[in-house]
């Protein structure tokens, strides 16, 4: 019943994947080593800095404050996944549009977290959309332009769907 | 920044839970949100033999209203406290300390019992249990117990809790009328550590606050409630005059700690102007009821 390995059973961007696993793992350590999915980073491994944001059956959450082992059964999103489906190809677009970014670290952390804004459709003000990227540190934009990419995808979609 | 080598267990029944934390006490460590103790791990601050991970245990998450109080399963996430109705209508107090409660990706998994677990002395939901004057429920193959509030928060990072008791759940007055609730912190980005902090549950009749419950955080080692203030202001109508003698009262109830977030001295101050600005937005809540 208590391992130091399990053999986990998981979706990945929707595909079943079946590895074993270390019980001292974490969930990026784990889709970037042994899935090569390198799009999730890791900044600081102790829930600051929100680099390595993840979905975990639909909602935002740090990858690297989950053990691999605790996501068996589970279904996690990353912004692989979030690319390929088209989910935020405007999004993207509006970065790459406004200079969102620069070196890019925390791109896929901003781009998660901001879809998760984005998934209600409901307007939001400056200060919402700042406070609800709080938890991700960018150290190159000062976050004038996320806030402006977001904000802007956020008023295309609103526009679209009225 | 890798966790050590440990062992797993995932608890499929709070009995089965109860039984490994019989068996390993001090050694084990429970696994529910994770959003503290993973950091401890990933720092290897903290080298337990066994993780009991608790996350599948869905009887222990849930909210619901039982005789005149709010039943918050241990296990459930911050985010669902955040959104559920029955917390904005009866609990406004810890409605209105959710946003402050870390950010969306940590409110996703982070739980509350796990925040009252902890009792990290910065953290917002302690502070506002003991306000409101909660009892928790632990749980340990030795039995079931209840442990109040004002009892539970032994010193930094110390509860009432043993080893071998798991957190069930925290069961918390409902406001009642002529209650006004009203929370207050100050931190460098929303959602960050707090430098200050207060939860006040006042009771009022006009602009008299006649008792109040202020609680304090990220000053102390454990949530601190301020006698002193309350003292100075019970039964007066609310003034300026007022305002001051709890702010220079609150000196004799508070001796913050320094830390990385400030000083005592920078602390103290902050408490102060908090203790000004709650006290009046209780009564202007107390006016507008």
């Amino acid at each position: 019943m208590s391992d130091e390995t399990k053999t986990i059973t998981l979706t990945v961007n929707g595909e079943s994947v079946t590895k074993l696993v270390d019980a001292r793992t974490h969930l990026v350590d784990f889709l970037r080593g042994e899935l090569g999915l390198t799009g999730s980073h890791l900044g600081c491994e102790h829930g600051i800095c929100g680099a390595c944001s993840v979905r975990l059956d639909g909602d935002v959450v740090r990858g690297c404050l989950m053990l691999a082992i605790q996501a068996d059964g589970a279904s996690i999103e990353t912004v692989e996944g979030l690319t390929a489906s088209g989910e935020v190809a405007d999004l993207q677009e509006n970065f790459v549009e406004r200079d969102a970014l620069q070196c890019g670290f925390c791109t896929p952390g901003m781009l998660i977290t901001a879809a998760e804004l984005l998934r209600e459709a409901a307007p939001k003000t400056r200060e919402e959309i700042r406070e609800f990227l709080s938890g991700n540190y960018c150290r190159c934009t000062g976050y004038h332009a996320i806030v402006d990419a977001v904000e802007t995808t956020l008023t295309q979609r609103l526009e679209k769907s009225s | 920044m890798k966790a050590p080598k440990m062992t797993y267990a995932r608890a499929d029944s709070v009995a089965q839970a109860l039984a490994l934390l019989a068996e390993h006490g001090d050694g084990a460590n429970v696994l529910a949100g994770g959003q503290s103790l993973m950091p401890t791990l990933n720092m290897r601050l903290s080298k337990p033999d066994l993780l009991i991970d608790i996350n599948r245990l869905e009887d222990l998450a849930g909210i619901s209203v039982e005789d005149d109080a709010v039943r918050i399963g241990a296990l459930t996430r911050h985010a669902a406290v955040q959104r559920s109705p029955i917390v904005a209508e009866h609990l406004p107090l810890i409605a209105e300390a959710m946003p402050h409660v870390a950010h969306v990706a940590v409110r996703n998994r982070g739980t509350f019992g796990g925040s009252i677990a902890l009792a990290d002395p910065a953290a917002e939901l302690p502070a506002c249990i003991l306000a409101l004057g909660a009892t928790i429920t632990v749980e340990s193959v030795r039995g079931r117990r209840d442990i109040a509030a004002a009892d539970f928060f032994k010193g930094l990072f110390e509860t009432e809790r043993q080893p071998d008791e798991l957190l069930i759940e925290i069961r918390i007055p409902c406001q009642r009328p002529g209650t006004v609730h009203a929370f207050m912190e100050l931190s460098r980005r929303q959602g960050d550590f707090a430098i200050a902090g207060v939860a006040c549950a006042a009771e009022t009749d006009g602009e008299t606050v006649t008792d109040a419950k202020l609680v304090y955080f990220a000053s102390e080692d454990r949530p601190t409630l301020a006698a002193n203030a309350v003292a100075a202001i019970a039964g007066k109508v609310w003034s300026d005059e007022s305002r001051s003698a709890a702010m220079a009262a609150l000196s004799e109830d508070l001796d913050p700690m320094d830390n990385l977030q400030g000083s005592a001295a920078f602390k103290l101050h902050l408490q102060r102007v908090l203790t000004g600005r709650v006290l009046d937005q209780a009564i202007e809540r107390a006016r507008a009821a």
